[in-house]
């Protein structure tokens, strides 16, 4: 399990600029991120090494923030593996409402961070197939 | 609870001999002391002399904002700077400032019209009363100072902004009554919430609403959300500042100080006064002002006027809470839409805030009304279609409640502007 920080921005030159430099100074490190745009409006999702402080700071800088319970696997960085995982998945009937992916830093692995209907389910079925998730410590230490 | 009772609850043929004794006098002055109503006058073919009952007010012009810009700023006074104690003036966001002056005697009404609205809001002695309408030239802050002192209240002059540092001042102080802005008061709870703070450690019971139109549905949000009593207060730089109306318990219209000021209601099109019980623009005359006697001015807030008695005992004429004023009322493809309506439908929708603002286009002809309202963390999502679905209920709901299609684009918190608490609701880039 993992704590992703969501942010409501508004399709507007330098608002994305403007996140990323408020937890920069805040000493934020961003660990991954991915962004859901619509013609109106974006939703950023981050990934970060201290997720209470980022909450924090974003919430004083006035941004709609909000922190969302998410799954961070860890697949090999080898050709296939993310369709194994998606396989296993469908198998299970874990519904995903979105997905991003980005490189681990070490083990050649590549991470998959899944936002799932039903959390407690996806653990007991990636447990149950042999998936392997990050805790959230590892991952914010990444 | 009523201040002045001698006043407040005069018999109505005294309160019309009063009126009409104090009309004379203001017409007076104004026609021997400000030229721009003698030349007025003059134009209009009409005297002092001519008003002999309160239904001769007919007969007398107009005042207008657009003729505090051609005296700006001090055209209108009618007495000399030496007896002049206080100049306020609002914002002055569209156009040149409208500029106010008081004397001594002006001052001590205005604090009297306050001390009636806190009054009747529950305040008394024993109260503590924050007030975060902004100090300065807006005369939401020192109006509402004055009346408090008044009445021998503890008042804490907070003055706006630092929402944060507000909320302290609430718990820590023992905040009772509080004055501010109807939307503020929703930022407040928003602060509120967060500070994690325990309601039950604050004193606050009762708040006294003003400087911008607002709808029952929100003082039926503000009252749930804070548990406390939500009155109106209404007013404006040019009458004189807040106090001029206010509710009492009943929360059924706002008494006008009717020893002060003299109300009609006219067709705002035609300048027609409309009979009795009609829906229109409100024209004030004041009955005492010195520094600034205003002869028919067109308030352009709409609303009715109720002369009932109420139960409260008051004998002063009750004004509707005012839903919209003239010139914010946007025509849009034939259809009258006002900023309170928008706002009545957006607090029908669960968490939503009603922080919003209409921005009319122009595109090919074709007006189009877009709607922007401020995701709160009440209704956020880190889905898109959980957003998208939001946008498409609030559109829904927009497009009934109006009838007429908008445009409903999210916007970020505290995006859209704001002056001096007062919330802008309005963007029309129609180039009409």
């Amino acid at each position: 399990m993992a704590k992703q920080i969501s942010v409501f921005l508004e399709n507007k030159a330098g608002r994305l600029s403007h996140v990323t430099r408020v937890l920069g100074d805040a000493q934020v490190n961003i660990r991954a991120l991915s962004i859901a745009d619509t013609s109106d409006f974006g939703i950023l999702r981050l990934i970060v090494n201290d997720p209470e402080k980022a909450y924090r700071i974003l919430k004083e800088q006035g941004f709609t923030v909000s922190q969302t319970e998410v799954v961070a696997v860890q697949v090999p960085d080898s050709p296939g593996s993310l369709a194994t995982v998606l396989e296993q998945m469908a198998e299970e009937n874990l519904n995903i409402e979105y997905l991003y992916a980005f490189l681990g830093t070490k083990d050649d692995d590549a991470l998959i961070i899944f936002k799932v209907e039903d959390i407690q389910r996806a653990k007991a079925a990636f447990e149950k197939q042999g998936i392997r998730f990050l805790e959230e410590k590892k991952l914010y230490e990444l | 609870m009523i201040w002045n009772k001698e006043k407040e609850c005069m018999p109505r043929e005294e309160l019309d001999k009063l009126q009409l004794s104090r009309l004379k006098e203001t017409v007076f002055r104004a026609y021997s002391f400000v030229p721009a109503y003698r030349s007025k006058m003059d134009a209009a073919g009409v005297k002092p002399q001519d008003i002999n009952n309160l239904a001769d007010l007919k007969y007398l012009p107009f005042l207008t904002k657009q003729d505090f810009r051609d005296n700006y700023p001090f055209g209108l006074l009618a007495v000399p700077m030496r007896d002049v104690v206080r100049i306020q003036s609002s914002s002055g966001t569209t156009g040149k400032p409208t500029v106010a002056g008081y004397t001594r005697d002006d001052i001590e009404t205005w604090a009297e019209l306050m001390a009636r609205a806190l009054t009747g809001a529950g305040a008394s002695a024993d109260s503590i009363i924050q007030i975060t309408w902004g100090y300065g030239l807006f005369t939401g802050g020192l109006g509402g100072h004055y009346g408090a002192e008044k009445i021998g209240a503890a008042v804490l002059p907070a003055s706006g902004g630092n929402t944060r540092r507000q909320i302290m001042l609430m718990h820590d102080y023992g905040t009772t009554l509080l004055g501010c802005t109807p939307s503020y008061a929703l930022v407040m709870y928003e602060e509120f919430m967060e500070s994690g703070l325990d309601r039950s450690q604050f004193r606050f019971k009762t708040g006294l609403f003003g400087a911008e139109p607002w709808s029952e549905n929100m003082r039926k949000e503000i009252e749930s959300k804070w548990e406390i009593d939500a009155y109106d207060v209404y007013g404006m730089t040019e009458l004189i500042g807040p106090g001029v109306a206010s509710e009492c318990a009943g929360k059924n219209g706002l008494h006008l100080a009717e020893d002060h000021f003299l109300a009609e209601i006219i067709d705002p099109d035609s300048g027609e006064v409309l009979p009795y019980g009609s829906h229109g623009e409100l024209v004030i005359t004041s009955l005492t002002k010195q520094a600034l006697p205003l002869v028919r001015y067109r308030t352009r807030d709409l609303t009715r006027i109720n002369r009932e008695p109420c139960e409260c005992g008051r004998t002063h004429a009750r004004i509707q809470k005012i839903l919209g004023r003239s010139d914010d009322m946007l025509i849009i493809r034939g259809v009258n839409v006002f900023p309170s309506m928008v706002e009545s439908i957006l607090l029908q929708i669960p968490g939503i805030e009603p922080q919003y603002q209409l921005v009319v286009n122009r595109v090919s002809n074709l007006d189009r009304l877009e709607v922007q309202v401020e995701v709160s963390e009440g209704v956020f999502s880190d889905e898109v279609r959980k957003l998208e679905e939001l946008e498409a209920r609030i559109t829904r709901d927009l497009d009934s409640g109006l009838g007429i299609s908008v445009r409903v684009r999210l916007v970020e918190p505290r995006s859209i502007e704001r002056s001096e608490g007062k919330a802008k609701r309005i963007i029309d880039n129609r180039k009409l």
